[in-house]
């Protein structure tokens, strides 16, 4: 019974939440590292797109709301989604007929690309604030717990409940929809190998005929698709803040380095390694280890590693630990 | 088939290209020779659409082909190899291949669902092809090598293997033989004669194997100092002294006499 209880209590605190937030990171990672396969620079503005992303979809849902249009017990959130990624489609694809391109026809170096998403950073960041305000905004609605702690208490006869909400289990679905579909994409479509070819060389590509502006409207698409899910299933899982996604840039970065920049397979993997070390690393295992240890012992101290203030700390560490003993990253080369 | 007018290109204080004006003529190989630093490769590379002229143009099929990119003289029909091979080095030497016929599927995103038969059918064909030039190059046994692994040599091969795949009307290829051992090098004369007589490919190439070049061009220029220095048959060239000087430098013809 203990063990069960143990079990509960791990999936409950660390297994669920970490799957979770770890399929948000692998979105994002994987955003990151399409854009570095095609494109060979690391897009800063990457996590305030991410912002702008659920700022519209919130919107939009708002809007949706006002006029009595709901998903029942799904979040209508998930209604505005696809017009979420039309804006923020637009909003990047101004960013690079505006920005990136103009660098792109100079044949910049990555460097120049690299301060130059830095700069749509910042400026994304005051905008989106210009609109929606500082304040945080709960945008879920519909159905919000599965499975409830004390329905799951009464169910098993154990002391620990197992909670497990809707935006938990959307967030793991939709993730899984949108790699499998871009694993298909990049396969099996000619766009996809067009685009894996780009990656690979660049200029063998060009002399296949494939025409590099296509390709690059290409991935700025994919990765807005990408984008506005990872920002707006993480807002509805937690809530939306504004910095929240500057802040979650680190561990996007992390994840996509973790995995081998260019890689979507290391992003993913990356995504995960990184959400489950930050969890347990700030998880107490105290009460865990109560229900493991011999009866009526209990651990002196709450057996966390670092407080949860620190959680950034632990995507920093990675980071560091990967550049300095791997830097390829877990999967090598920077190809699709 | 490309004649240039007047081209110009340099880099930082080198003047690569100095308004150089010259013909390749439709059906036959053009060989194209001069010392190092003559700027015969600035000259593909200007032709080919890796970076635009300073000035001048380039005219394909009598219609101005200067400034654009690679993948827009692909579809006109232009192909070229490079002197360094490029491949895809994730993939295996028979996707490499396959790769170069990748924009001349039709397929859209919904085709792509939903008539996969057609599709298989048209990959399929590509695949027979690829087999094909692959059996011509001799490389069929590394078929399935990752494309980065392959030699020096056989890298060469596939680089040609790709300007087989598809109906190109013009090809430039730098230095094919480059690195390649004698008897492979006939074979790849032959395929370029084949390909030139069968199919009517216009090739123009630079070489230094001056055996290959009197096997295989007519006719021959030469490139020094960013211009044409003179043009004929491998013949001609060979015994020109202006040639000769500018490989070897100035006295030097007499002094072989």
């Amino acid at each position: 019974m203990d063990f069960l209880n143990a079990i509960v209590l791990l999936s409950n605190y660390v297994l669920i939440p970490s799957l979770v937030y770890g399929s948000q990171l692998a979105l994002g990672a994987l955003g990151v590292t399409i854009v570095f396969g095609i494109m060979r620079f690391a897009n800063f503005a990457h996590g305030e797109m991410m912002s702008f992303a659920t700022v519209s979809t919130i919107f939009i849902t708002w809007w949706f709301q006002s006029i009595g249009l709901t998903a029942g017990i799904l979040p209508t959130a998930l209604l505005a989604l696809p017009f979420g990624i039309l804006i923020t489609g637009l909003l990047v694809w101004a960013t690079e007929r505006s920005v990136f391109s103009y660098y792109r026809q100079r044949k910049s170096k990555p460097v120049i690309f690299v301060i130059a998403s830095v700069g749509v950073m910042f400026m994304l960041n005051g905008v989106v604030r210009l609109f929606i305000g500082t304040d945080e905004i709960i945008f879920m609605d519909g159905l919000k717990f599965l499975i409830k702690a004390g329905e799951f208490k009464k169910w098993s006869g154990l002391n620990e409940g197992l909670a497990l909400k809707q935006t938990q289990v959307l967030t793991v679905l939709l993730a899984i929809l949108a790699v499998a579909w871009l694993f298909w994409f990049l396969q099996k479509t000619k766009m996809g190998k067009a685009m894996r070819a780009f990656s690979d060389n660049e200029d063998l590509a060009l002399l296949s005929g494939i025409d590099p502006e296509k390709v690059v409207r290409a991935t700025w698409f994919i990765s807005a698709v990408l984008i506005t899910l990872a920002g707006v299933l993480y807002g509805l899982d937690k809530s939306y803040k504004p910095l929240i996604y500057f802040h979650l840039l680190l561990p996007i970065f992390a994840a996509a380095i973790v995995g081998g920049i260019g890689q979507p397979l290391g992003a993913i993997l990356g995504g995960y390694i990184v959400a489950f070390s930050e969890v347990a690393a700030t998880y107490a295992f105290k009460k865990f280890l109560r229900y493991l240890g011999p009866e009526g012992w209990s651990p002196e101290d709450l057996v966390q590693l670092l407080s949860t203030e620190y959680k950034f700390a632990v995507s920093f560490l990675i980071l560091v630990l990967v550049l300095l003993i791997r830097p390829t990253g877990l999967f090598k080369g920077r190809v699709l | 088939m490309i004649s240039v007018r007047n081209l110009y290109k340099h880099f930082g204080g080198v003047q690569a290209v100095n308004g150089i004006s010259l013909e390749i003529q439709t059906g036959l190989i053009t060989g194209l020779i001069g010392p190092n630093g003559a700027g015969k490769t600035t000259l593909f590379n200007l032709i080919a659409g890796t970076f635009p002229p300073d000035q001048g143009q380039i005219m394909l099929d009598g219609e101005d082909v200067s400034g654009l990119r690679p993948h827009q003289l692909f579809s006109k029909g232009l192909l070229r190899t490079f002197q360094i091979p490029h491949e895809f080095h994730s993939l295996t030497a028979r996707e490499n291949l396959m790769m170069v016929t990748l924009t001349l599927l039709r397929e859209t995103l919904i085709s792509a669902w939903f008539q996969r038969k057609t599709l298989h059918q048209q990959e399929r064909k590509i695949a027979m092809k690829a087999e094909e030039v692959m059996e011509f190059l001799n490389i069929r046994h590394v078929a399935d090598e990752l494309a980065g692994n392959l030699s020096g040599g056989q890298k060469k091969l596939l680089e040609l293997g790709r300007t087989m795949m598809v109906d190109a009307k013009v090809v430039i290829l730098d230095e094919v033989g480059a690195g390649v051992n004698r008897t492979l090098l006939k074979e790849i004369g032959d395929a370029i004669e084949l390909m030139n007589q069968e199919k009517g490919y216009t090739f123009c190439m630079i070489e230094h194997d001056m055996d290959f070049i009197s096997r295989l061009c007519n006719p021959v220029i030469v490139m020094a100092e960013g211009k044409l220095l003179t043009e004929g048959s491998a013949e001609e060239v060979k015994s020109n002294e202006m040639v000769i000087e500018a490989y070897l430098g100035r006295g030097a013809s007499s002094g072989l006499n």
